[in-house]
C-alpha cells in the first residue's frame, strides 16, 4: 500500500486517515478476529471513565430511520482495569492508540488523565458529552464555557496529546470548537451523537429508561458534515470527522469539509469490515484522481 | 453475498430461509446464530437469526416476520442475495442422557439443530413446542425427535414433567422461559435469550443481559445461559 493515504494529526502519523470509532469496537479484539486491525490508522477505544460502570439499564438499541439511537451508559471496566488487560494488546498493534477518556465530575476526569499518564498511547480523546452530576445531569459538553473549564483542567492535567471529542447537541459547535482550541487542546473530533427520543405507543412510555438517547448512523451524516465544515473553518488545530460514515464517499466527504481524519462508528453494524472498503476505496479514488496526498484534498470546500 | 436456495411461508408469520453457507465457515454448533441482512445501509442493524439446520454447504433459518428486517426476508426468494456473518455465540452444551427440549413462538427455531446435534451420542430428546395459533414443521421435528409434544395455544410449560428429564433447554418468550425455570427448581436448566443486537460480535455492548455473575452480552457470552444464572436472580 503506498503512502497518498498517510496523514498527519497533531504531530502524530495516520498511515491511513480511518479510525473505529469509540463505543462501536469494544478494544478492537472483537473486530480483530474478522479482519486484520493493523489496516486501519487508528482506533478510538470504548469510553473509559475513572471507576468501573455497569452501563443503563433497559433497551440500549433502537433502529430509526437510517440510524440507531443507544443508550449503553458507559459500560466499561475503567481506566485501572483497561491499563492492566487491554493496553498492552493495544501498544502491540500498528495503529494510533486513541484512549477515550470520560467523566461524571471534573475530578474524575482529572484523575483519569493523571492515571494515563503514566502510559504508552498516542492520543486522548475527551469525552465531554457525558452528564455532569454535580450540575443536575447537564452535559459537560453543551455550555461553551462549561466545555471549556473541563478542557483546561484536563490539559493542565494530561501529558499526552489531547483530542476533544464534541457534542452536536453544543449551543454553538463553532464557539465551543475555538474554546478547545484556545485552551490548548491538540485537536478535535465530531461529532458525537444527537441527544434523541423514541416513544413506545402502547406502553405510552418512552423507550429509553433514561428517556433520551443518542442518534447516530447515516440519517445525521449531512449534519454532522455540517458541523464539521463550520468547526474545521474555525479552527488551526487538526478535525477528525465523525458521523454517518458507511463509504468511502461519505469519508472524503468529510475530508473536503476539512476533516484531517474521520472516525467510523455505526457503519461498523452494517458491516464489521466497513473500514477496509473505505480505506479501499479512497485508495481506488486517489490513484484515480492522481491525486498524490489525501492532504490535497483536506478542505477544499 | 450469499445465495438464498429457497425461502417458504410454514405457518402464520413463520418463513424457512435457505441458504448457502458463507465460504470458510465452520459447522454451526446448536444454539449458535448468523446476523443477517439483504439490503444497503438501512436498516442499519442486521438482524440476528439462530440455525434452524444445517446441511452441507446450506444452513437455514425458521423466522417470524416482527419487523421490518424480518419483512424484508420475508420477500426474498430463491437466487436472491444475503449477506450473512457467523455463526456467532456459544452454543448449547453437549449433554448426554435424557434431555427435554422446550420451545416456544420463534424460539422453537434453534432446537431441531440441537435435536440433531445432541442425538449423535447417547442421549434420548423428547421435544416440546408450543404455538400460539397454529403448528408447523411438526413432521420435521418427529424426525429428529425420541418424541415430540405440541400445544398451540396454550402453555407448552403445562406439558412437561421436568423430573423425567436429565437436562432441560429451553427458548422461546421470557416468560414462557421464567415459568420453566421455576418448574424445573434446581435442574440444570440452559435457555437461550433473544435480544436486539448491533454489532453481534460482542463489541457494542448493546445486548446486555444482567446475570448473577454482572453484565453479559448475549451476543457472545450467550445467546445459551445457565437458567440459574439469568432467571435466578
Amino acid at each position: 500500500m503506498s503512502g497518498v493515504l498517510q496523514t498527519e494529526f497533531a504531530g502524530v502519523t495516520f498511515k491511513n486517515p480511518v479510525v473505529l470509532a469509540s463505543g462501536t469496537c469494544g478494544f478492537g479484539r472483537e473486530y480483530n478476529e474478522i479482519f486484520d486491525i493493523e489496516r486501519l490508522g487508528g482506533i478510538s477505544t470504548k469510553g473509559l471513565t475513572l471507576n468501573p460502570r455497569q452501563g443503563n439499564e433497559g433497551v440500549r438499541i433502537w433502529e430509526t430511520d437510517c440510524g440507531v439511537m443507544n443508550s449503553v451508559g458507559l459500560e466499561n471496566p475503567g481506566v485501572r482495569k483497561f491499563i492492566e488487560d487491554e493496553l498492552g494488546w493495544l501498544n502491540g498493534l500498528d495503529v494510533v492508540n486513541i484512549v477515550n477518556l470520560s467523566g461524571h465530575s471534573i475530578e474524575d476526569y482529572i484523575e483519569g488523565a493523571e492515571l494515563l499518564n503514566g502510559v504508552k498511547l498516542d492520543i486522548v480523546e475527551l469525552n465531554i458529552s457525558c452528564p455532569n452530576v454535580r450540575a443536575g445531569g447537564m452535559n459537560f459538553g453543551v455550555k461553551t464555557e462549561v466545555a471549556r473549564e473541563v478542557v483546561r483542567k484536563v490539559r493542565a492535567a494530561c501529558k499526552h496529546k489531547l483530542m476533544v471529542k464534541l457534542s452536536p447537541n453544543a449551543e454553538d459547535v463553532t464557539a465551543l470548537a475555538r474554546a478547545c482550541e484556545e485552551e490548548g487542546a491538540d485537536g478535535i473530533s465530531l461529532v458525537n451523537t444527537f441527544l434523541a427520543m423514541a416513544i413506545d405507543i402502547k406502553k405510552r412510555s418512552p423507550v429509553f429508561e433514561n428517556v433520551y438517547a443518542g442518534l447516530s448512523g447515516p440519517a445525521i451524516k449531512p449534519i454532522a458534515l455540517r458541523m464539521v465544515h463550520q468547526a474545521a473553518k474555525a479552527v488551526q488545530i487538526p478535525v477528525m470527522g465523525i458521523g454517518g460514515i458507511v463509504s468511502w464517499q461519505d469519508a472524503v466527504e468529510f475530508i473536503m469539509a476539512g476533516a484531517a481524519a474521520v472516525q467510523i462508528g455505526t457503519g461498523n453494524f452494517i458491516d464489521p469490515a466497513i473500514s477496509l472498503s473505505v480505506i479501499d476505496g479512497m485508495q481506488g479514488y486517489l490513484d484515480s484522481q492522481k491525486i498524490g496526498s489525501i492532504e490535497e484534498i483536506k478542505g477544499c470546500v | 453475498m450469499s445465495l438464498i436456495l429457497s425461502n417458504e411461508r410454514v405457518g402464520k408469520d413463520f418463513y424457512l430461509m435457505k441458504a448457502v453457507k458463507p465460504e470458510r465457515t465452520g459447522a454451526a454448533r446448536m444454539g449458535q446464530f448468523y446476523m443477517l441482512r439483504a439490503w444497503g445501509s438501512c436498516p442499519v442493524l442486521s438482524r440476528p437469526l439462530s440455525v434452524f439446520d444445517e446441511r452441507g454447504e446450506t444452513v437455514s433459518f425458521l423466522y417470524k416476520v416482527v419487523g421490518r428486517g424480518t419483512e424484508i426476508f420475508s420477500t426474498l426468494q430463491k437466487g436472491d442475495g444475503i449477506t450473512m456473518l457467523g455463526p456467532l455465540g456459544n452454543s448449547f452444551p453437549k449433554e448426554r442422557g435424557s434431555i427435554a427440549l422446550v420451545g416456544g413462538g420463534a424460539g422453537i427455531a434453534p432446537l431441531y439443530l440441537a435435536a440433531k446435534q445432541l442425538r449423535q451420542s447417547k442421549t434420548t430428546v423428547d421435544i416440546y413446542l408450543g404455538f400460539s395459533e397454529e403448528s408447523f414443521l411438526t413432521e420435521e421435528y418427529k424426525l429428529v425427535a425420541d418424541s415430540l409434544v405440541v400445544n398451540v395455544g396454550g402453555f407448552i410449560t403445562d406439558e412437561i414433567d421436568p423430573s423425567r428429564y436429565e437436562h432441560v433447554m429451553t427458548c422461546g418468550p421470557e416468560p414462557m422461559m421464567r415459568a420453566l425455570y421455576e418448574k424445573c427448581a434446581g435442574k440444570n436448566l440452559r435457555a437461550s435469550l433473544e435480544s436486539r443486537m448491533a454489532c453481534g460480535v460482542g463489541a457494542c455492548l448493546v445486548c446486555n443481559c444482567k446475570t448473577a455473575g454482572g453484565n453479559k452480552k448475549v451476543c457472545k457470552d450467550g445467546p445459551v445461559f445457565k437458567g440459574a444464572e439469568v432467571f435466578g436472580i
